[in-house]
């Protein structure tokens, strides 16, 4: 049996245009050997659980920037657990309030980068939580 | 409870995606859920896109999808891009041409890399293709990078394969590999509005011409401005043609059953190889034989003629 | 003469450089060199690359007294919420002293959706003001004389519709057109590049751009039709060069239309406006500016042959570098900002944002913006920066350096050129690629620790959660669907209906100016969703084919 690719969704949800993170990650994450699904912008909760669906990912990771956080993440967990995909790890970056994540982490989030974090430290949490 | 591929068989696109995991992961189920969903195969249409890097085949792709699902038709893709052979690590983005597909449930897309195996990425679109097959899509994209070797071998697995160029790119026809115009049934030049259109299609023509392999079967040139949805329907028309000329002339068949052979004899050199590798590695054999090699008291051809000997005994 | 003497002191320098490299080796990433002599400006002609201020080629600044006769607008980028709240803040920055009034507008506005459109949720007025029709607009402005102030709209794809409805709302005041004041961004080709908020393909765009310009032309001369930006380009992560060659050539492609449009260059020309970023490097920012000056003069004068001189000059406002503020240590960024403010104003900006400290975090609370607004008030009236103008030049760095950048500029534009202009490399994604890889390669020197953020990657903290960030409370998106719910009520529809049939026919036919159709749509009551759908059924919508 050979050795398991980690596949990774990173998607900007809603209407919000800024890539540059989610780009500098989707490049930090193939570098780091895990196979990287960017499917751009305004992609609705509908399309990121379908799309992580089809291509069975392991993470789910959402660059948001536009303060539309709190309704974006618990509209994908809601379809995640409908589609019986609570096994994948859902993580966020972008500019979430601190005060917003316990929230966030509540509901099922596993984890909120907040600006300023090296994309090394993304790459260790995703192994280090991979189911 | 259904195992996966009864799942699969029954419409679920969750299995379909596991299953396809499975296959790429080579998990220890993957050769049993197979077996369950050969017998499942044979029915869809298996088209095959290829050409280089900016031709446009993900947007080509979407388009001819689109066009197959106003028919009633459902649809899969299957989307290779290369894997970086010094991390392992891809960037899948075809998808970002094919968001509208996204909703649609009567198509499912899965972006693969090609993960640096040369001969197993072939056999492993194969079989994702077959599980689609099973799944109950009526027609299968195959669309590679283009154009190396495996990617050469990939379209092996399709009815009908379509090489994507595109003008001015910086290449004649004479840059571009022989092995493109051999396995091109038809040729779409896309972003037709570019300046070199007529010189390309004049060129493609010409060497379509010498290179006349198909007796009955001459490849078509169609023109495309694929994210205009310019063009689209007339490429499938000559899709179309296509798949009646097959048909009707018994080369369908034929292709199917040469597959079939490839398949059977490609499985069985890398089951041997993997299993008999395994085994000789496990009992410290190989290390035993590349020392005597080496040392030139033995020559790795009457090695491998008496160990095939006895294993054939 | 005095050079050969020069040239061999300077390599006697170089000989002690040696030596004192093996005692301190010199820190990493450095860009440019350690020393600038005469040796670096042999070449410069004062006539030829810098003339005099207010005068071709415009290195010096556009203006012949600058800050002397009067100082940058002080133009604070603001919007949020209600069209009630964002009133009121713009109400206080202009008591404060601000100069201009700068307009934010939430996501779904700037997409042409209105607030109650299922695809709008969770993002009602949150990076900018809600407004979906000439109701909220009234409001936005109510108690400002738009005949006294100027105004700059924060608005992309369809900005047309948003200066229809200023002029609307001016004209309710009883101000005509040609006495407006303002700026509309109106500059697609660096939404596809770089910021994402697009609606219509390239050609309709282009088209609704082209309109703009004429109507202004003709209707609203002191209106600035466009502002071609560079600072969304930066904030992405190209590096100093990048953004305005990026920028001048998106500017370029916006002239090649106009032109082609039918339109004479000296008639829009002089109403282009610019958008540059201030970022860190204080001194690399001042060349950038006057590199930017020099070439946009050399491309309208020569490629375009204008021959007003006003068509030959880049103003420009310019916005501190969001990017490079912290959400670590949010006090450091007030630091950060007076950096990038000295740069803008040493660069000889027209008009000036300054960030807030809390940018990485929030939108800015009315303490933290009015911070942001003394620091350019403290450089204004006590460095004595604005005092003298373009006080760098003749500098041995700053001469060579400006040289360089226009050097890199130029390159980056004959290589557009040669794709077939800046529409083709964002279609080709080759200003995209250059981007992302500028960005990349930051992203790794800072992780790698080449490069040095303070509070982010050394000199760290325990931080404690910001307390005090602005909220945007949810239920603006309910209360602005109350409003439509009203709006659409009380207007009168078979009137409307007929504006938007006028505006789809008009909009089918390529020759047809589309300001006058869409000020009647608006003026009807016409949500900004409602008029957009109509564009969006005859445009189409654009399709980001670009992946990294």
């Amino acid at each position: 049996m050979m050795e398991k690719r980690i596949r990774v969704l990173v998607a900007k949800p809603g209407l919000d245009g800024h890539d540059r993170g989610a780009k500098v990650v989707a490049r930090a994450l193939r570098d780091a050997g895990f196979e990287v699904i960017y499917t751009g912008l305004r992609q609705t909760p509908e399309m990121i659980t379908e799309t992580a669906l089809q291509e069975d990912v392991n993470v789910i990771a959402l660059s948001l920037l536009s303060g539309a956080h709190n309704t974006i993440f618990p509209k994908v967990l809601d379809l995640m657990k409908a589609k019986d995909m609570e096994d994948i790890l859902l993580i966020g970056g972008g500019v979430i309030p601190d005060a917003d994540i316990p929230g966030l982490k509540a509901a099922g989030v596993a984890e909120i980068f907040t600006p300023g974090t090296p994309t090394s430290a993304i790459i260790e949490f995703i192994k280090a939580n991979v189911k | 409870m259904m195992d996966i591929a009864q799942e699969i068989v029954a419409g679920s696109p969750r299995a379909l995606a596991r299953a396809i995991t499975a296959i790429e992961n080579e998990y220890e189920e993957a050769p049993e859920i197979m077996q369950k969903l050969y017998p499942h195969t044979g029915r869809a249409y298996i088209i095959g896109i290829t050409g280089p890097p900016g031709a446009g085949k993900s947007t080509l792709t979407d388009k001819l999808a689109k066009k197959y699902r106003e028919q009633g038709k459902t649809v899969g893709i299957i989307a290779v891009d290369p894997t970086s052979p010094f991390t392992g690590g891809a960037i899948l983005g075809d998808r970002i041409r094919m968001n509208e597909l996204t909703l649609d449930p009567g198509v499912f897309i899965r972006s693969m890399g090609t993960r640096g195996s040369l001969g197993g990425l072939a056999l492993k679109t194969a079989d994702v293709a077959k599980i689609m097959d099973a799944a109950g899509k009526d027609i299968i994209f195959i669309e590679t990078v283009g154009v190396g070797q495996s990617e050469v071998d990939i379209v092996k697995t399709a009815d009908t394969t379509i090489v994507v160029l595109v003008p001015g790119l910086g290449d004649d026809i004479q840059a571009i590999k022989a092995g493109i115009l051999e396995i091109g049934d038809l040729f779409a030049i896309n972003k037709a509005d570019r300046d070199g259109v007529d010189r390309l299609n004049t060129e493609l023509e010409m060497m379509l011409d010498l290179n006349q392999r198909q007796v009955q079967w001459r490849p078509k040139v169609s023109r495309t401005i694929a994210n205009r949805g310019i063009g689209i329907d007339e490429l499938m028309q000559r899709i179309e043609e296509h798949r009646v000329y097959l048909a009707a002339s018994g080369e369908l068949a034929l292709r199917r059953t040469q597959r079939t052979r490839d398949e059977l004899l490609a499985l069985l050199e890398e089951q041997i190889n993997r299993r008999v590798a395994a085994r000789m590695k496990a009992s410290g054999e190989l290390d035993f034989l590349v020392a005597s090699i080496e040392q030139r008291k033995r020559d790795p051809y009457s090695v491998v003629a008496a160990l095939v000997d006895s294993y054939l005994v | 003469m005095a050079n050969e003497s020069l040239e061999a002191k300077k390599q006697a320098y170089d000989a002690k450089v040696e030596k004192a490299l093996a005692k301190h080796p010199e820190r990493k990433n450095l860009a440019h060199n350690r020393l600038y002599t005469p040796l670096d400006t042999e070449n410069l002609d004062y006539q030829r690359d810098l003339g005099f201020p207010g005068e071709y080629p415009y290195t010096r600044g556009v203006q012949p007294t600058m800050y002397r006769g009067r100082l940058w607008t002080m133009r604070q980028y603001a919007g949020f919420a209600t069209a009630e709240e964002s009133n009121q803040r713009y109400k206080y920055l202009l008591e404060q002293g601000q100069t201009g009034l700068s307009c934010a507008f939430d996501l779904p506005t700037q997409i042409g959706y209105d607030s109650d459109d299922p695809i709008a949720e969770g993002e009602v007025g949150k990076v900018g003001v809600a407004i979906d029709s000439l109701a909220d607009m009234e409001i936005l402005f109510d108690g400002i004389d738009l005949g006294k102030v100027s105004t700059s709209m924060t608005i992309n794809a369809p900005a047309a519709v948003l200066l229809a409805m200023y002029i609307a709302v001016a004209e309710k005041q009883g101000v005509s057109p040609d006495k407006l004041n303002g700026t509309i961004q109106n500059d697609i080709l660096k939404e596809y590049a770089a910021r994402g908020t697009y609606i219509f393909p390239p050609k309709p765009s282009m088209r609704l751009i082209t309109n703009v310009f004429e109507y202004c032309s003709q209707h609203v001369p002191q209106w600035n039709t466009i502002s071609i930006s560079g600072y969304h380009i930066r904030e992405a992560g190209s590096t100093a060069a990048q953004e305005i060659a990026f920028t001048i050539a998106d500017g370029i492609a916006y002239v090649d239309a106009a032109i082609k449009a039918g339109l004479n260059v000296d008639d829009f020309a002089g109403r282009l406006s610019f958008f540059w970023n201030a970022h860190n490097n204080v001194l690399e920012e001042v060349c950038k500016f006057r590199a930017s000056r020099r070439v946009w003069a050399k491309v309208m004068k020569e490629r375009f042959g204008a021959k007003n001189p006003k068509s030959w000059m880049l103003r420009v406002h310019t916005q501190t570098a969001g990017s490079m503020l912290t959400a670590q240590q949010p006090e450091n960024n007030i630091v950060r900002v007076t950096l990038q403010t000295v740069a803008a104003i040493l660069g000889g900006t027209q008009s000036l944002h300054t960030n807030s400290k809390d940018e990485a975090l929030a939108l800015p609370t009315e303490d933290a913006v009015r911070t942001a607004l003394r620091t350019q008030q403290i450089v204004a009236y006590e460095s004595g920066l604005a005092d003298v103008i373009d006080p760098l030049a003749g500098s041995y760095y700053i001469e060579a350096l400006t040289d360089q950048i226009e050097k890199e500029c130029w390159d980056y534009i004959q290589k557009i050129d040669d794709m077939g202009g800046a529409v083709v490399a964002i279609e080709k994604g080759y200003i995209q690629r250059e981007i992302q890889e500028s960005a990349y390669k930051w992203q790794m020197e800072v992780e790698t620790k080449q490069r040095i953020i303070v509070g982010v990657n050394q000199f760290q903290i325990e931080e404690k959660p910001q307390e005090g960030l602005l909220r945007i409370d949810a239920s603006v998106g309910e209360l602005q669907t109350a409003k439509l719910k009203a709006l659409r009520a009380r207007r009168d529809d078979a009137a409307l209906a007929q504006t938007l049939a006028a505006l789809e026919t008009a909009a089918l036919d390529q020759q047809k100016n589309l300001m006058p159709f869409i000020l009647d749509a608006v003026k009807a009551y016409g949500t900004l969703g409602e008029i957009c759908g109509v564009l969006r059924k005859v445009f189409g919508e654009y399709e980001a084919h670009i992946s990294l």
